[in-house]
């Protein structure tokens, strides 16, 4: 299988395979991600999109009777390496969910939670960082008056450029998204698209979704998965008007999925 | 002629409905009767000790079936300090539990773990009463008691409440006791609730590199903190009410002491011992007034205990 | 930044530690318990236990009448309860949706079931033993049926709440009356897990000793009258167990080891049925 050349790739993984118990859920994956670009993964329900953006760090390992085997490298590192740290690791990649996660806490320690874990900030530094992740996450405005009332009383929208903040408040180089929107209604989830688009510029951003014109809209690669293999990378743009697989044409067409 | 026949059978059938409805209506109903019971039987019975003493009685600590004298003052406090004490021990050691059979424990030993823990709280508090006063009592007494009177009852402040006679029995010995008998109803509820946290709110902890424990501590914790507060308040709730394991070690010394070493009362264990051995009214109806203050204190706490877990409730039903 | 992160995973480690710790803190005690109970209780339970009468002090005896009073008493309680509480508990689930009375009586139920169980004694005694001017076995199986009751109810009320809507929905689709619904399909579904709560309702009364002190207390001799002070195993270990006298002591621990067993069994039994159930679905 041919494997778009992407210039300045972040990750590259090489024959990655997840097991669900017996159950193989990604076959013999390969592909690369482009640094400070968006790669979107598509694909019906039950393709390994999502599987696949939990290996990358490891979230995975919370449950017994999974596992992955091949190659992760970031920058060079192996992800899957069992020695690898897992909390360093995860300080580096960061994710955001389906469903918006506020920590039962006040808005601001909802960012201070994950900073606090790595850095001995002072109170004035750590003001700034907060108000830094906010604004980045388009949220100041609208809370900057209210930072020490619970994240839980948001509006769903809200909530979930909170946990976006909260993911980039602790600096990290890469940040996974799965379908980050589909709990949202249209107005917000245009909010966080143009938001993704900003942060594109600091970040390598990762985003699994369902909703192909959203792939569309905000992703520079985009890869076409389907029951556990990758069909198809490449640059949004060719995969959506002239794909080279004849499988991936049919889904975006809307003949099936 | 079918079609009367069939009319009179659907009317049978509506009265046998209302017939059931009834009946189920007036069991449930029944509970509620009995609780009213139970508070109009207490309070008729300690009407004597209610007339004699007043308001007096929760702050005397006479205890004189001799000449009549009765105050609840001794009994409530060892029922206090003893359920404190249970409390102090139990929340940290069931917390440990929780966390352990919800994110540690390997997965085949989840149930048989949690199923032991639970047969803790099967064994009858007897069995409790007389394993404390026949094994654990002299033990603590030859090994433990000595070294608390030599290196915590020379301290300063704290060090009279650890003063006093190794004899094995005494608050402290029933207060650890209850603990070991409240630790599977708090560890239990502890699980439960912190088994309801959802999966991805979890993760996103994870997913910012906290570590487990920063994760139950700051994330699970704080999520599920009503109905952990709800488990303990159960567990007080148990701890006041129980009456065998205490009666058996507790020493049943109508005294005030202030030392921890030294023996106490304690509501249930008055009325165990001496109940069926009062004469006169006023002395039966002194302890009646104990049992009714018992139940007082007890169901407040309970209520509470289940309104927190209520409240649990609504915002999980809420969520989903 | 390091030195950070070492703390971090300091306390993670020592707070996983202390979590073990307090796993094996709880086991600790069960296990000593039980061996206590296996080696005080087994070289005391030899087959007189089960063939003589409690004896007087100083002397030797078993545990028969003990034994006898307390099945007969635990289950009379049961009879009681059980019914009562499966109604209310019907009540609870079935028909309790609109109004006040449901939320009030599942809140007092729930109350109910961690009461004291020496005030339940109290209030037996009160209404009963008072009137009658004698301790009965009556008096201690009302006693027993009163902490059956709010257990068989909130048990019903659960596991009747898990029979799926759409089974009462197709047996009213076919115009079965409501009590028919509810008495032939419903209850019936929930059958297994009702009888669960009963399993666990006996193992809680088979050991309860406070609520017997004030209303059964007890009887040296064999009694089958319900209406005499009756003698039952838990008052028997308390009074045998606080004596001075060697032969009762060890009557005591045999009868500590055999309602131990009893309640054991009857609360692994109870899961075990349960779970079969659950998973038979």
């Amino acid at each position: 299988m041919d494997i778009e050349i992407i210039a300045n790739p972040k990750i590259t993984i090489k024959d990655l395979n997840f097991f669900y118990g017996n159950y193989r859920a990604l076959k013999d994956i390969n592909l690369s991600i482009a640094e400070k670009m968006v790669t979107a993964f598509i694909g019906p329900s039950g393709c390994g999109k999502s599987t696949l953006l939990r290996t990358f760090n490891r979230m995975y390992q919370l449950y017994p009777k999974q596992k992955a085997t091949g190659e992760i490298m970031l920058d060079g590192e192996n992800i899957l390496d069992p020695k690898q740290d897992l909390n360093m690791l995860r300080a580096k990649i960061g994710m955001v969910f389906q469903k918006p996660t506020p920590f039962p806490m006040s808005i601001y320690d909802n960012i201070a939670f994950g900073v606090k874990l790595y850095e001995n900030l002072s109170k004035h530094d750590m003001e700034a960082r907060v108000e830094w992740a906010l604004r980045k996450a388009a949220l100041w405005g609208e809370v900057k008056d209210k930072l020490k009332q619970s994240g839980t009383g948001l509006s769903g929208g809200q909530q979930q450029r909170l946990c976006i903040a909260r993911a980039i408040a602790v600096k990290p180089q890469v940040l996974l998204l799965d379908e980050p929107t589909s709990a949202l209604d249209p107005i917000s989830t245009a909010h966080i698209e143009k938001l993704i688009d900003e942060l594109k510029e600091d970040f390598t951003i990762v985003i699994v979704t369902h909703n192909m014109q959203q792939a569309a809209r905000i992703s520079d690669y985009t890869a076409y998965m389907y029951l556990g293999d990758l069909i198809e990378l490449g640059e949004t743009s060719t995969v959506f008007t002239n794909p080279k697989r004849k499988e991936t044409e049919d889904y975006i067409t809307g003949r099936f999925g | 002629m079918p079609m009367f026949s069939h009319e009179a059978r659907l009317k049978r059938q509506a009265v046998y409905d209302l017939l059931f409805r009834s009946l189920t209506r007036v069991s449930a109903f029944g509970v509620l009767a009995l609780l009213v019971a139970i508070i109009v039987s207490l309070v008729v019975g300690s009407m004597p000790a209610i007339h004699a003493f007043g308001f007096g009685f929760l702050t005397s600590s006479d205890w004189n079936p001799v000449n009549d004298k009765f105050g609840a003052l001794i009994p409530i406090i060892g029922t206090l300090i003893t359920s404190g004490i249970a409390l102090l021990i139990a929340i940290p050691v069931s917390f440990g539990i929780a966390l352990f059979l919800t994110e540690l424990s390997p997965r085949v030993l989840r149930r048989p773990l949690g199923i032991a823990i639970e047969l803790l709280a099967g064994i009858p508090s007897i069995i409790y009463g007389m394993w404390g006063l026949f094994v654990f009592a002299p033990l603590f007494a030859d090994h433990v008691e000595p070294w608390i009177n030599k290196h915590i009852g020379t301290l300063s402040y704290i060090g009279p409440f650890f003063k006093g006679p190794p004899m094995g029995i005494g608050m402290l010995t029933a207060g650890i006791i209850l603990a070991i008998m409240v630790i599977p109803f708090i560890a239990s509820v502890m699980r439960d609730v912190f088994d309801v946290v959802p999966a991805l709110l979890k993760e996103s902890a994870y997913g910012l590199g906290a570590t487990t424990w920063e994760v139950m501590w700051q994330v699970v914790l704080p999520y599920t903190k009503v109905g952990v507060a709800g488990g303990i308040m159960l567990g007080l709730g148990r701890a006041l009410g129980e009456t065998m394991a205490i009666t058996f070690v507790i020493g049943n010394a109508h005294e005030l002491s202030k030392s921890l070493l030294m023996p106490g009362n304690s509501i249930s264990s008055a009325l165990a011992n001496e109940f069926t051995e009062a004469v006169g009214e006023l002395y039966t109806s002194s302890l009646i007034e104990l049992g009714l203050i018992l139940f007082f204190i007890t169901f407040v706490v309970l209520s509470i205990a289940r309104y927190m877990l209520y409240k649990l409730g609504q915002r999980e039903g809420q969520a989903a | 930044m390091l030195n950070l992160y070492t703390r971090r995973r300091i306390y993670n480690a020592m707070g996983l530690t202390v979590s073990v710790l307090a796993m094996l803190f709880g086991l600790f005690w069960l296990c000593w318990i039980l061996i206590t109970l296996l080696d005080h209780g087994l070289p005391a339970l030899t087959p007189v236990v089960f063939e003589k009468m409690t004896p007087p002090p100083g002397s030797a005896g078993g545990l028969l009448n003990a034994i006898a009073g307390s099945a007969m008493m635990t289950l009379v309680g049961t009879l009681i309860g059980t019914p009562i509480g499966i109604l209310a508990g019907t009540y609870l689930a079935e028909f309790g949706q609109r109004g006040w009375m449901a939320p009030v009586t599942r809140f007092i139920n729930d109350v109910l079931l961690s009461a004291p169980s020496i005030v339940i004694g109290l209030f037996v005694y009160e209404i009963y033993v008072v009137r009658v001017k004698h301790f009965s076995g009556w008096a201690g199986a009302l006693a027993l049926s009163i902490l059956v009751i709010p257990i068989v109810i909130r048990t019903t009320e659960n596991m009747l709440r898990l029979v799926p809507s759409t089974l009462r929905e197709a047996a009213a689709a076919l115009g079965a009356p409501q009590w028919k619904v509810i008495n032939f399909v419903t209850l019936r579904a929930a059958r297994a897990g009702i009888i669960t709560g009963v399993l666990l309702a006996v193992a809680r009364i088979s050991g309860e000793t406070a609520p017997l002190l004030f209303t059964s207390l007890n009887n040296q001799f064999w009694s089958s009258n319900m209406d005499q002070p009756m003698a039952n195993l838990p008052v028997v270990i308390f009074q045998f167990a606080m004596s001075p006298y060697e032969d009762w002591q060890k009557l005591a621990w045999a009868g500590a080891l055999l309602i131990t067993v009893s309640v054991l069994t009857l609360n692994i039994l109870a899961r075990v049925l349960f779970r079969q159930s659950a998973t038979t679905h």
